[in-house]
């Protein structure tokens, strides 16, 4: 070995050496570094005190059951509106007044999934009425009335299960929809799980009348073959009588999905013309089932929401109304299906597809006229891909989920598995820009970006995981969204802010098209609670058995009556506070010890809610006012009294002196 | 063989007991939704991961793409590795011992050739694993796409940025088999210098031995 060969061998081991510290130290850091918001981010997103936000966004509270209003372009939480869940915060789904509004045919639901928020529409335009979400666990939408920001109506989806392509109304809200997700035996029966394979299993895609409150009915269920029916979104535009719902599990699997569901490389998006089925229904065509579902109503004058047994439902099946109902395919188990602010692309988010499908309504239109399908499913015609589809976005990242829109002519879609939004042009499907999510965005958001006209500005991601982007809060973290700036040819990260629940969908309005319209106190002369007391002189105490009725009023700063006396062991008090406030921003809270039916009440000024509580032990019992009021809201109590059961104390109570006594019957 | 090659391979030899500590090898996973990442160690007789659960969240994800699941017990190489590399271990502190040249060559070269098929192994252990996916069952598909982590350095699977490299055993291991070669070279330039002495004496007897000093001097 000569003595150059011999240095070069010294000096390679010596290099591998090297070489392997070298690589050694540059193993991958354990944290991210974390992408610091765009320079002017604190301007652009600063509301300064005493100003408002620009929009207000309704974010679905997922798993909380409940709806979020936060303002936009701050991200700060406002409100969360009880919906779906009990809320002991102010005693909505506990007291009687709102108990019924979670009445269903399975009785008392005091909890939902609530995913997808959906504002109320006048020709494809958002108009500030009411918004829209669904129950997904037991399947249900509720309106909400944007003047009071409170649950106004809640109906039951009858033959469905898993109510998740809901409610995204139709243009003019003549409809809100209702796709089953879990497809199930409709009618419901006993039959073996296998019988999925024959066909046993259908999934109901319902059209519930939204335009009119206090009045949402189940109009008519299309029976579809038992897909899973994922999410919707109505047409616009020349495709305003359409409503396209995305759909996986054309396997039609009923066990280990993950895997059985996810085998076709091209699952279905349902077309559905509702005009069409509509008149087929209006022609008797179909049958009327005598299916039940609940409608519960808060009724705006007595405070009070009933509930009652809706019988009958309109059931068609697609071969019945021939050109209602078509099948677009579309790859691999699609979960968005969005229309562009023209109504001519429909964007799917193909969840396991490695390009984003956008198909052209104009496209159908043609396919339907030349036949080109390529076979049928129960009577609905499947197209030919080639002859709806328009192109397949390249390069969108893994995961693709749901699309929104900036009325420039770009699309943003959120991609979950790589984490970010991808921003493309349509109708040029090109990849512009893309920026990434912290982390595993689901749904995103642009303020308007499902109408005619979106204001675009921003786009708002809605994570699924946080991991660490806060301070971390042991195991379970918040959710959170992230707000970009989408102006300008980049999107820039403005802002990160914490959500309730888990975020799924969410929308945004113009601030201005509902602040001026806001309810600041319900007006006393009109409460028609057949428990209201309108001024002190109304209060008394009224024994029914052993139940005791109080009317008692709240004022700033005490209870009327605030001294009871004669209640005994085992009996039921029922305290039904009118708030006579007359003023905004003045609500009372009641409370009392031992309350164990009940949370709290929250009462709005003019407005009567009712606590129930029951005299377990003899003694004298406080209640006060929970909701700070007045310079002197630490005196606002006062004091029930219990006797043992069968003593003669006289019932009588008071505020002040002297104590009013009840007559002797 | 000269003292100080004898030292050296002493080094080497007892740098070999740091593969029982340290990981040979390290593969790190980075992905949008893991900022706190993912990873293995490759020990000599098993596989662990980064973090305690690291390893069965790995195959957790894997089953996404139809991975096979990564069960050290089921490698039969984890089970041979520590007899070998003991084995090696011991031979290079014979060669110490003993000084005897045959042993140290003997050691260097079948050292050198264990590497190679460990690391060849290693290749085709993450072959396996990036290309025989159950397509049957796989829940992501992507055309054309296989997993195969790198041997050294990075590559995007997916949304995970795979990196690979040496761990701190694999990299003694690697100073090891260079001591070693570096025994073998002063040894050799020792005995080079002596037969340049004997057939053509110098005037300074201990030319050889300073060379040989300063080469070492160099080195160190």
């Amino acid at each position: 070995m000569s003595l150059s060969r011999r240095s070069a061998l010294l000096s390679g081991s010596a290099a591998v050496a090297l070489g392997a510290v070298y690589f050694y130290a540059c193993a991958p850091t354990t944290r991210s570094a974390g992408i610091g918001a765009a320079g002017d981010a604190p301007s652009r997103v600063y509301v300064a005190p005493g100003s408002y936000d620009e929009y207000y966004a309704f974010m679905s509270g997922g798993f909380s059951g409940q709806l979020a209003v936060y303002g936009l372009p701050s991200g700060r939480l406002l409100k969360v509106i009880p919906v779906f869940a009990q809320n002991p915060e102010n005693g909505y789904g506990y007291n009687a007044e709102t108990k019924e509004m979670l009445n269903t045919t399975f009785g008392y639901v005091p909890w939902d999934d609530a995913h997808h928020p959906s504002l109320s529409m006048t020709n494809s335009e958002h108009d500030g009425r009411w918004v829209f979400i669904n129950g997904n666990n037991t399947p249900r939408i509720a309106r909400i009335d944007l003047t009071t920001m409170t649950t106004a109506e809640i109906v039951q989806i009858p033959n469905s299960a898993g109510n998740h392509s809901s409610p995204y109304v139709t243009a003019n809200t003549e409809y809100a929809v209702a796709g089953t997700r879990f497809s199930v035996p409709i009618p419901q029966k006993d039959v073996a799980i296998s019988s999925y394979e024959t066909g046993a299993f259908k999934g109901a895609l319902s059209f519930i009348t939204a335009n009119e409150p206090g009045k949402m009915r189940v109009a008519f269920q299309i029976l579809m073959p038992g897909y899973d029916y994922d999410l919707a979104r109505p047409g616009k535009g020349p495709s305003a009588d359409w409503v396209f719902f995305s759909s996986y599990n054309t396997e039609q699997a009923y066990t280990k999905k993950e895997v059985e569901a996810s085998k076709n490389d091209k699952d279905v998006v349902a077309a559905v013309n509702f005009k069409m089925v509509e008149r087929c229904v209006a022609e008797g065509k179909g049958e009327t089932w005598n299916s039940e579902y609940v409608h519960a109503v808060m009724n705006e004058a007595t405070h009070t929401a009933s509930s009652e047994t809706v019988r009958g439902v309109k059931v068609i099946a697609p071969a019945e109304c021939p050109g209602s109902v078509y099948y677009l395919p579309t790859p691999k188990s699609p979960h968005g299906i969005d229309v562009d602010p023209t109504g001519e692309f429909l964007v799917a988010g193909g969840k396991l597809a490695t390009v984003i499908p956008v198909h052209a309504f104009s496209k159908m239109q043609k396919a339907i006229a030349d036949k080109a399908f390529d076979g049928e499913k129960d009577g609905i015609p499947i197209f030919q891909y080639e002859a709806v589809n328009f192109c397949e976005i390249q390069n969108p990242g893994l995961g693709p989920l749901h699309t929104e829109f900036d009325g420039q002519g770009n699309a943003y879609t959120s991609v979950f598995i790589s984490s970010e939004i991808v921003k493309y042009t349509l109708p040029g499907c090109q990849v512009v820009d893309r920026i990434p999510t912290y982390y595993s965005i689901g749904h995103l958001l642009v303020p308007g970006g499902d109408t005619r006209k979106p204001y675009g500005k921003y786009v708002i991601a809605l994570n699924k995981i946080t991991k660490d982007r806060y301070l971390p809060t042991g195991p379970e973290l918040t959710q959170a969204g992230q707000l970009y700036d989408i102006t300008g040819d980049k999107m820039k990260l403005l802002l990160d802010f914490p959500m309730i629940g888990e975020p799924h969908y969410a929308q945004a309005i113009d601030a201005n098209l509902i602040k001026d319209k806001q309810v600041k106190f319900y007006s006393l002369a009109e409460n028609q609670h057949p428990y209201v007391a309108k001024s002190e002189q109304e209060t008394n105490v009224t024994r029914r058995g052993k139940t005791l009725h109080v009317k008692m009023t709240a004022i700033r700063s005490h209870f009327a009556p605030d001294n009871i006396e004669g209640v005994q062991v085992g009996d039921t008090v029922l305290f039904h506070v009118t708030n006579l406030e007359q003023d905004w921003d003045v609500p009372h809270g009641f409370a009392a010890i031992g309350s164990a039916h009940d949370a709290e009440l929250l009462v709005m000024p003019g407005e009567t809610r009712t606590l129930k509580w029951v005299a377990k032990f003899p003694g004298v019992y406080p209640f006060y006012c929970t909701d700070f009021c007045s310079a002197l809201h630490q005196e606002m109590q006062g004091y029930v009294r219990v006797s043992p059961a069968g003593s003669n104390t006289p019932l009588k109570w008071s505020v002040g002196k002297p104590a009013v006594v009840a007559q002797k019957d | 063989m000269p003292r100080s090659s004898r030292l050296l391979l002493t080094i080497a030899a007892l740098l070999v007991a740091v593969a029982f500590i340290l990981p040979l090898w390290n593969v790190y996973l980075q992905a949008p939704q893991y900022p706190e990442g993912l990873g293995m160690h490759i020990r000599i007789n098993t596989i662990t991961g980064l973090k305690p659960n690291d390893l069965d969240n790995i195959n957790n994800l894997n089953h996404y793409i139809g991975m096979k699941r990564i069960v050290p017990e089921s490698i039969p190489e984890l089970r041979v590795m520590p007899w070998l590399v003991g084995g090696l271990m011991a031979l290079g502190l014979l060669a110490a011992a003993t000084g005897r040249r045959g042993i140290a060559r003997t050691w260097v070269v079948l050292f050198a050739l264990l590497a190679v098929a460990g690391l060849a192994d290693f290749w085709k252990w993450e072959y396996d694993y990036g290309h025989d996916l159950d397509t049957e069952n796989a829940i992501i598909k992507v055309p054309g796409m296989n997993y195969q982590p790198p041997l050294i350095g990075s590559k995007q699977l997916l949304n995970f940025r795979a990196t690979s490299l040496p761990g701190g055993g694999g990299i003694a291991l690697a100073l090891s088999l260079g001591l070693g070669v570096v025994a073998l070279v002063l040894d050799r330039r020792a005995r080079t210098a002596t037969v340049v002495r004997e057939t053509q004496p110098s005037e300074d007897p201990d030319a050889g031995r300073t060379a040989e000093r300063s080469l070492v001097t160099s080195r160190a």
